[in-house]
Order: structure tokens, then C-alpha cells, then sequence
């Protein structure tokens, strides 16, 4: 094949129109997450005092959490899909949430007393907490993978670990509705393990899926 | 910003909004802005440079295919570079080797250095074959025949709605296939 006669054939398929990448995002998280919400509310759904739960200040927190996470790392798997795109400020977003994470297990453990750290720790739900969010993540991290695809990450192990936590940052804002453990120990703690762990199954897919 | 820059994100901008000479012009300059990059690249990885103009397509195939993920209020040439590297460095891997080779900017590519193909006019390697035929035929008519779709449409008798689908679907396969 000739370059020459290459770029005419590019130019003639250049005619139809593109969709744009922050429309791809959108529209594959909306999916994503519309799915993962209606298998939530199919198998766990809210806690049955969530009304009330919402007025202390634990419960909303943790959730507030979890999308912070999901947002920052929603705007870095974009930037990570354009090529040669700055993406300083978007790893720098990445921080805020552990950071959140961190200054609320400090004032948890001033607040309450060293006798309670274990069982606030431990909690009554972890092996549910361990479960169900890898498990909620799964359409939303097939989503942001597919929204990645049709980008162009250069780093595609990166994009996909990005892809995870964007997937399971979502998936536990859904399942903190749910959860009745609502100390800043046992999130750390929980929390934190169910969302590396799907961070590196999204590193492995991404390595073997997001090659372009 | 350079001057070439410039233009590529002029051309860049034309093209979006439909206007197709931009966008000849752009892939054309695109082009002869690659190759030496390309095979000082090849011949930095200790490699011959005889792939160079399989290299260049390649590029050429990802900057088209993936030109929706340039943002356009930004300067062209880091986009153009990421992905020149990308293909370059994934051209190496596939053949056994470093691929962690720097190149340099694009942009500022010498006027003078802008060879013509090393292999001018030659059929290169890239092979249609595992196509399907629909979609082979397509494609050896515009990209290799040079045919417009129009008349691709009225020589394989179908219709151009359906030349361009399987021209997309071509040139998406050739790109899949060279990872």
C-alpha cells in the first residue's frame, strides 16, 4: 500500500463525524453505572435507617468518599486516553480522597476511645464489604474500559488500574449505602482493600486489553 | 509554537469541521514530517529502516482513528508525538527489542530532511490478505487502486453507505492487527 493512496483513503473516511471523548466517558459511565445501581438495589439495596443515618456525620462521609475517588479518577482515565495530554493536575485530583480518608481516621481515633478501635475496625460486614464491591464494579470498570478503548492510552496498564478505582470508587459509593459500619477505621481499612483489588484486575485487563 | 505546528492545529481544526483538503494536507505533511523521525528512531533502536514506511502508515492510521481524542485547545504537536512514539515503540516491540526509544520533536522536523519514502511507490509488506473480502476489496480500491468512494460504490455494486462502512471497518482491522 502507498502512503499516498493511504491518505486518500483516510481522508475519505474522515467524512463521518466523531464522537467526542468526554461523550464516550459520559455515556459509558451512565451505562455503567446504571447497571451496577439496579443490581445494588436488586440484591442489597439502602439500609433500612438510611434516612436517619444521613444526618450523621460518618454516614454521608463515607460516601462523599467514594465519589470523590470516583470523580478525580474520572477526569485522569480521560486525560490518560489523549495522548502527549498534561496530566499533573489530574494525578494531583487522585490525592484528595485518601487524603479525606486520612484527616477522618485521625479524628476518628481522637474522638473515640482506644478500647473501641477494634471493633470499629472489624466491624459487622466486612466479608459483605469484601464482596460486594468488586462485584458492583465489574459493569462499571467493563464500561470505563470500553470508553478507554475507544481512546488512546499510551500507558494502557496505568489507564486500566485508573479505570479500577474510577469502577470501584462508584461501586462503593453504593455499597456504603447499604453498609451498617460507618467508622473511618473500618473504611480505611475495607474499603481500601475491596478497591485495590479491582484497581489491579483493572491494571491487568488494561495491560492486555487497551492496546491500540 | 512553531510555525508547522500551527498549521497542523489549523489544518487539524478545518478537518473537524468537515473541511477534507485540510485534512489531505495535514496527513500529507504529517507524512514527510515522519519519516525521518521514523527511521532515525528505527536506526537509534539499532534496527533497519526498511520498516519505516510501514511505521509512518501505521501512525498515519492511528492519528486518524484516534483523532477524536486530540483536545483541541491544546498545541498539536505532544498528540502527534505521543502516538508517533507509541506506534514506534510498539513496531520495536513486536519485532523483538527496546522500544523505549526517544524521538524528537515532530514539529521542528527540517524542511530539507523531508524525504520522499525510502521504498518510493514500492508495495510494502502490509498485507490485505486476512481481510474480509468485502472489506479487502474495498480497501485495495481507494487505498490502493485510489478510487473515490463514489466510484468504489458503483464498481463493486454496492452502495456508498456500505463502501464507507466497510472502508472504516478496514482500516480499523489493519490497525488491530498490526498490535
Amino acid at each position: 500500500m502507498r502512503t499516498e493512496t493511504l491518505i486518500q483513503a483516510l481522508v475519505e473516511d474522515g467524512r463521518a463525524k466523531e464522537a467526542s471523548l468526554p461523550l464516550r466517558f459520559a455515556v459509558a459511565i451512565l451505562i455503567g453505572f446504571a447497571v451496577s445501581t439496579a443490581l445494588f438495589l436488586a440484591t442489597l439495596g439502602p439500609r433500612p435507617d438510611a434516612a436517619a443515618a444521613l444526618r450523621t456525620p460518618r454516614y454521608p462521609l463515607k460516601i462523599f468518599e467514594a465519589l470523590l475517588l470516583a470523580s478525580a479518577a474520572a477526569s485522569l482515565a480521560m486525560q490518560l486516553s489523549r495522548p502527549g495530554a498534561e496530566t499533573r493536575r489530574a494525578r494531583l485530583a487522585m490525592l484528595a480522597a485518601p487524603a479525606l480518608l486520612v484527616a477522618t481516621l485521625v479524628a476518628e481515633l481522637l474522638v473515640v476511645s482506644p478500647g473501641d478501635w477494634t471493633t470499629r475496625l472489624v466491624g459487622s460486614n466486612s466479608r459483605v464489604c469484601l464482596t460486594a464491591i468488586p462485584l458492583l464494579s465489574l459493569p462499571l470498570l467493563a464500561a470505563v474500559l470500553y470508553a478507554l478503548g475507544a481512546g488512546a492510552p499510551t500507558r494502557p496498564g496505568l489507564a486500566g488500574a485508573v479505570a479500577g478505582l474510577l469502577a470501584s470508587g462508584l461501586a462503593a459509593a453504593l455499597y456504603a449505602i447499604h453498609c451498617p459500619d460507618d467508622s473511618p477505621l473500618f473504611v480505611a481499612a475495607w474499603y481500601s482493600i475491596a478497591i485495590a483489588g479491582v484497581s489491579l484486575v483493572g491494571a491487568a485487563a488494561g495491560r492486555y486489553l487497551l492496546r491500540w | 509554537m512553531s510555525r508547522r505546528q500551527l498549521e497542523w492545529t489549523e489544518w487539524m481544526l478545518a478537518a473537524k469541521a468537515g473541511d477534507a483538503k485540510a485534512y489531505e494536507q495535514l496527513l500529507r505533511d504529517l507524512a514527510s514530517a515522519l519519516r525521518p523521525v521514523v527511521r532515525r528512531g528505527l536506526a537509534r533502536a539499532g534496527r533497519s529502516e526498511g520498516d519505516a514506511e510501514d511505521i509512518v502508515q501505521e501512525t498515519l492510521i492511528a492519528v486518524h482513528l484516534k483523532r477524536h481524542t486530540y483536545d483541541t485547545a491544546r498545541p498539536i504537536g505532544p498528540w502527534i508525538g505521543a502516538i508517533t512514539r507509541h506506534k514506534l515503540a510498539d513496531a520495536l516491540r513486536r519485532r523483538g527489542g527496546s522500544f523505549n526509544v526517544p524521538i524528537e520533536d515532530l514539529t521542528e522536523s527540517l524542511a530539507a530532511e523531508e524525504a520522499k519514502p525510502t521504498l518510493s511507490e514500492r508495495e510494502l509488506r502490509r498485507s490485505l490478505d486476512a481481510l474480509p473480502s468485502g472489506q479487502r476489496m474495498v480497501l485495495q480500491a481507494i487505498a490502493i487502486d485510489g478510487v473515490s468512494i463514489g466510484e468504489a460504490a458503483a464498481k463493486l455494486d454496492m452502495s456508498q453507505g456500505a463502501v464507507r462502512v466497510a472502508l472504516h471497518r478496514a482500516l480499523a482491522a489493519l490497525s488491530r492487527r498490526s498490535v
